[in-house]
């Protein structure tokens, strides 16, 4: 596998405009011979689908979702950073780039990264020319403010539903060019395969989710936009459809995958409250700057939490990070979360989970102040809890939020597959081995907006494209295959449900291959993961058939993919010997216990290549190198 | 239908108040009658006039029927939208009863087959004669009452079908809907109330 | 706790569909009200019937994408919120549930509880953008908005098209939803230069769909988890009278 990232020469800030200036050009008599295909219509493939439609390519796009803006982008809740600087706080492109670079842990490329500070700038303003209505000032300006991980204020944000009017501004954008008549909308479609003709990228499969119709779809190039894959926990932030379908399919067509294992587990989550949760919701981050998270001193503590008197309780955050306090970065405060339930202190009747307190803030600020700044967080917790958090301190846990990792894309976005590029959560391009708060918004839109619509001319101009029929070989064959393997889900007709296996492959995964691994732990996975799937293939029910609107066959098809990937997130964490953001192996810490990066022999990136079922996958690496930044070990002491 | 709506709920208030002459006498209110009927031509246009706008009103509530049973083909089980606006469920038999009533009202007073000592010209032995019978009297204060919560949930559409709106004013709405309704129920229960307790005779 | 649900089944567009009734035996108080479908469709799965469908997808009340009717309301009797959001405790040991799923011809059923609401998406494609081409936009700080016209547009860009308010019309109207689209875009100075045409446009294409008509009788707001006013019906009827009135396109400066 030949990983050339093809990022320009010259200097760092040069590169994305001098390759702007050379790049061909598909001439606009041309572009509308050319069919695109995008798959996901989330903020990556809303805007890139709504640009090159713009553009004049024929584009057909396509969501496994009832309308293209249900996509997962629109939970997003805190804001999209930019380097604006409206603040006049020093912010810069360049700063944008290095704590971007820097809150990776240095496990990502610096010109993409560069790239995405570059264009965050335009992002708002096209966005606010399409009406999303971010927060302003009393003078009618716009408003910022601060997040994780940043010692400016960059944030943009539109009350606590930052994505939601992204993803309808995208939408509007997409629509515009469906009523235009250059976007073909395939709602309710999901992408069964990926089929490869002479080497490249050539078309997808379907699958109809109301009639069951598996279809054929030809284009000149295949724009994966698909998010992320933490729903191979079972429980995580992530909408109950997010899944892996698509990039996997695409990996075992050749792409290669890039750092499966780094997972963002989000610190401040509602914790489960049962065996029968389904999903978990994150409260925003915004809650640690006047909470304060602690667990009782002693092993087993029963009490309710107010009955515990102060000199009981343990703020072990601010306790361990003097300096950070309640503030450490996602990573670090999911950690530890983790370690004092592992003690045996957690709270709460599954004793996975730590108070989040806002009484000392209550007592100083009053409760009116409070609720002016979480008020509808507040609310949000007591519909779900039923408790009051202004009275008692909230009880929250971490839970799997964001994929860093994805299919490996060059500068241009392209994976190793020629003609198939990856967009947004679904690319591992941008955020190393942890992503900030308010980037991920950022990330897709800039790959939507901004980069796909320059870099796809090259590759369509450049490349010379035989006509291929929906008919021909290889598609006839993909079909096939998507077929057989749906009924085979079909015919297996054991007796537990997806959900019940799908729920013991989460809970293998978040204990092993969660916020803190070994290797002895990853290789016990590996083996569980593969009873599991044994299990899986041989003991699911599927009722119903395929020529309907069949939800556990969706599901099932599904799960088999996270099964797969679930084993490769585990091999790629064990060959990584370090700790990084937010991969955390015990064996690599300082003595402190904080994470021990390994610069010297892992600042690269690990792609994996496929080479069949019954073969291990074989990882090669990306060599990054840092010609601006200096890596440094992050301290929060 | 908020147009013809608009014009007919002028005519129920300038028919109101020339009806409120009753309480200055039989002189008056004959005299109103007389001056309403001297100019034919005049009469017989803003005949017309009232007739067009009711058949349009009506035509508009019978398309505007249809096409909302159409948008439901199947009905639910059991349904119980919160926050449901009462007039606005009445609408649909109200409007009916009220056309109803306004076919008996001019059998009554106007043309007279329907009023056994009924006089050409004398209104107000005619209104006195006619309500002096409880029954058509009390028929007569249900249909106003009626007509009342048909004009509140009428005139407070109207302020939304026109976008008359405001972010702090918007209250106001409501507010001159309700006046306008009470005002006219109000005034036109009075009458048949009054011949009925005898305060008119 | 104990519960009877009575719950709208049906296979397809074409079948006739009917009601079936299942007994619940050990439901938890702490259990959204989809978990609970949740975990009866496991026992149905298991026990080897079909699972009842149901569109969900965030479970954080953002999306739009669930939605039926239970004991008669939209989203169930929680104010503002979406039936992900509504948990057991809200129900006692021993209470009937009848669930259906939105009942309008513009919605038709696919499958159980699942619709097809692709109305909406038809209604927002006549004209719910502003047309801005990619990388043309001038800085973000060009027109300053007033916080308050601000915030009164996000008030309805808030609505997540869930349908709620269709399905609690009993005419099964879309004014809400329409209403709430334009007003956005109305509100802001970027949406302006297309008020008059995006007004027809959606209006005209709101037509066009089997939706009835609006005759105020307000519970779409009632039921409306974004709590979105009827105001912005208020507003779409403004704007389109006044593009009729007017005409979509401008006057033109000379003879033509």
């Amino acid at each position: 596998m030949k990983l050339d990232a093809r990022v320009p020469s010259g200097p760092l800030a040069d590169k994305w405009q001098s390759l702007l200036d050379e790049i061909k050009l598909v001439s606009p008599a041309n572009k509308r011979k050319h069919t695109i295909i995008v798959v996901g219509t989330g903020l990556a493939g809303g805007s890139a689908a709504a640009s090159l439609g713009e553009l004049g390519y024929e584009v057909k796009a396509f969501c496994y979702q009832d309308s293209a803006r249900r996509a997962h982008s629109i939970s997003a809740q805190g804001g999209i950073n930019a380097a604006k600087n409206y603040q006049n706080d020093g912010d810069s492109v360049y700063r944008l780039f290095y704590d971007t670079i820097k809150g990776g842990d240095y496990r990502s490329r610096e010109a993409n990264v560069y790239r995405l500070a570059e264009v965050s700038n335009n992002i708002i303003d096209q966005c606010v020319a399409q009406g999303v209505p971010f927060g302003r000032e009393y003078g009618g300006y716009l408003a910022n403010r601060s997040f994780g991980g940043a010692q400016v204020s960059r944030t943009f944000y539109a009350r606590g539903q930052t994505g939601q009017q992204l993803l309808l501004g995208a939408v509007s954008a997409l629509n515009a060019q469906v009523a235009a008549g250059t976007v073909d909308l395939n709602i309710r479609s999901e992408m069964l395969d990926l089929v490869v003709v002479d080497g490249r990228a050539r078309g997808i499969i379907t699958r109809d989710t109301v009639t069951g119709e598996v279809e054929s779809h030809v284009a000149d190039a295949v724009l994966l936009c698909t998010g992320g894959y933490s729903n191979v926990y079972f429980l995580s932030t992530n909408a109950k459809g997010c899944n892996v379908t698509a990039i996997w399919r695409a990996y075992k067509k050749g792409a290669g995958f890039a750092n499966p294992n780094y997972t963002q587990i989000h610190p401040t989550c509602i914790p489960q409250s049962g065996d029968y949760q389904s999903k978990l919701t994150l409260m925003s981050e915004s809650l640690r700057n006047d909470g304060r998270v602690w667990v009782p001193k002693a092993v087993g503590d029963e009490r309710a939490p107010n009955d515990i008197p102060e000199d009981e309780r343990d703020y072990y955050l601010e306790r361990i990070y003097p300096s950070f306090g309640n503030l450490v970065p996602r990573d670090v405060a999911s950690r530890n979360a983790k370690n004092v339930c592992d003690e045996g202190r957690g709270i709460g009747t599954t004793k996975r989970g730590v108070y989040l307190d806002f009484a000392e803030a209550i007592d100083r600020l009053g409760e009116d102040v409070i609720r002016a700044r979480y008020g509808n967080l507040f609310d949000m917790y007591e519909m779900i809890t039923g408790e009051n958090p202004y009275k008692a301190p909230m009880r929250i846990y971490p839970a799997p939020h964001y994929t860093m990792g994805g299919l490996w894309v060059d500068y241009y976005l392209m994976t190793t597959i020629p003609g198939l590029f990856a967009l947004g959560e679904a690319n591992f391009s941008d955020h190393g081995a942890n992503r900030l708060g308010a980037s991920a918004l950022m990330q897709g839109l800039a790959d939507g907006y901004f980069v796909i619509p320059n870099t796809l001319g090259e590759y369509i101009a450049g490349a010379k494209l035989e006509a291929v029929s929906p008919d021909q070989e290889e598609f006839n064959a993909a079909r096939s295959e998507v077929e057989a393997r749906t009924e085979r889900l079909l015919s297996i007709n054991g007796s537990r449900s997806v959900d019940e296996i799908h729920r013991e492959l989460g809970m293998v995964m978040l204990d092993k291959c969660g916020m803190s691994r070994s290797a002895e732990g990853l290789t016990e996975a590996i083996e569980q993961i593969r009873v599991l799937k044994k299990e899986f293939w041989s003991n699911i029910k599927v009722p119903g058939t395929g020529e309907e609107l069949n939800q556990e066959l969706e599901k099932a098809g599904r799960v088999a993919d996270l099964f797969e990937l679930a084993e490769l997130m585990c091999m790629d964490a064990r060959q990584r010997n370090e700790s990084c953001g937010g991969h955390f192996r015990e064996e690599y810490k300082t003595d402190e216990g904080e994470a021990r990066r390994d610069d010297e022999n892992f600042t690269n990136v690990t792609v994996w290549e496929y080479k069949g079922d019954d073969a291990e996958p074989v990882a090669h690496t990306e060599e990054l190198e840092f010609e601006t930044v200096e890596l440094t070990q992050r301290s929060y002491k | 239908m908020a147009v013809t709506g608009i014009i007919l709920f002028g005519f129920v208030v300038g028919h109101m108040l020339g009806n409120l002459q009753i309480y200055l006498g039989q002189e008056q209110l004959d005299h109103y009658a007389e001056l309403l009927q001297a100019n034919k031509p005049f009469l017989w246009a803003f005949r017309s006039v009232l007739l067009f706008c009711v058949s349009v009103h009506i035509w508009a509530a019978v398309v505007i029927w249809l096409r909302n049973r159409s948008a439901r083909p199947v009905k639910y089980k059991m349904f119980q939208p919160p926050g449901l606006d009462y007039a606005a469920r009445t609408m649909v038999w109200s409007g009916p009863i009220v056309a109803l009533f306004i076919v008996y009202h001019i059998l009554d007073f106007t043309v007279g087959t329907a009023n056994p000592d009924f006089i050409k010209g004398e209104v107000y032995h005619n209104v006195v004669a006619s309500f002096s019978n409880p029954v058509i009297a009390l028929v007569y204060m249900a249909a106003c009452l009626l007509l009342a919560f048909h004009l509140y949930h009428g005139l407070w559409s109207l302020f939304q079908t026109f976008g008359w709106d405001h972010p702090r004013f918007g209250w106001i709405r409501r507010a001159l809907a309700i006046f306008f309704s009470v005002l006219i129920g109000a005034g036109t229960i009075s009458i048949p109330l009054a011949v009925l307790t005898g305060f008119v005779r | 706790m104990k519960l009877t649900l009575e719950v709208w089944r049906q296979k397809n567009g074409g079948d006739k569909g009917g009601f079936s009734t299942y007994e619940l035996e050990d439901v938890d108080t702490h259990m959204s009200f989809l978990e609970m479908l949740d975990v009866l469709n496991q026992d149905l799965i298991v026990g080897g019937a079909e699972p009842i469908a149901f569109e969900h997808d965030c479970r954080e009340g953002i999306c739009g994408a669930c939605g039926f009717v239970v004991n008669g309301v939209a989203h169930g009797h929680q104010k503002g919120s979406t039936i992900c959001q509504l948990h057991m405790r809200h129900f006692s040991d021993g209470d009937k549930i009848t669930i259906e799923p939105w009942r309008a011809k513009a919605f038709p059923i696919i499958k159980d509880l699942v619709v097809d609401r692709s109305s909406f998406d038809r209604i927002l494609q006549a004209g719910g953008f502003v047309t801005i081409r990619t990388g043309s936009a001038p800085d973000a700080n060009a027109l300053p908005v007033a916080t308050d016209t601000l915030e009164h547009a996000m008030d309805f860009a808030e609505c997540i098209g869930c349908g709620a308010c269709v399905a609690s019309c009993p005419n099964g109207a879309a004014m809400l939803f329409v209403g709430a689209k334009i007003s956005h875009l109305a509100l802001l100075p970027q949406g302006m230069p297309e008020k008059a045409k995006r007004a027809l446009k959606m209006v005209e294409a709101m037509e066009s769909e089997a939706f009835g008509a609006c005759t105020n009788y307000t519970s779409c707001e009632a039921v409306c988890p974004k709590e979105i006013s009827i105001s912005g019906i208020a507003r779409m009827n403004k704007d389109f009278r006044r593009a009729s009135v007017a005409g979509a396109e401008p006057a033109h400066g000379k003879k033509r």
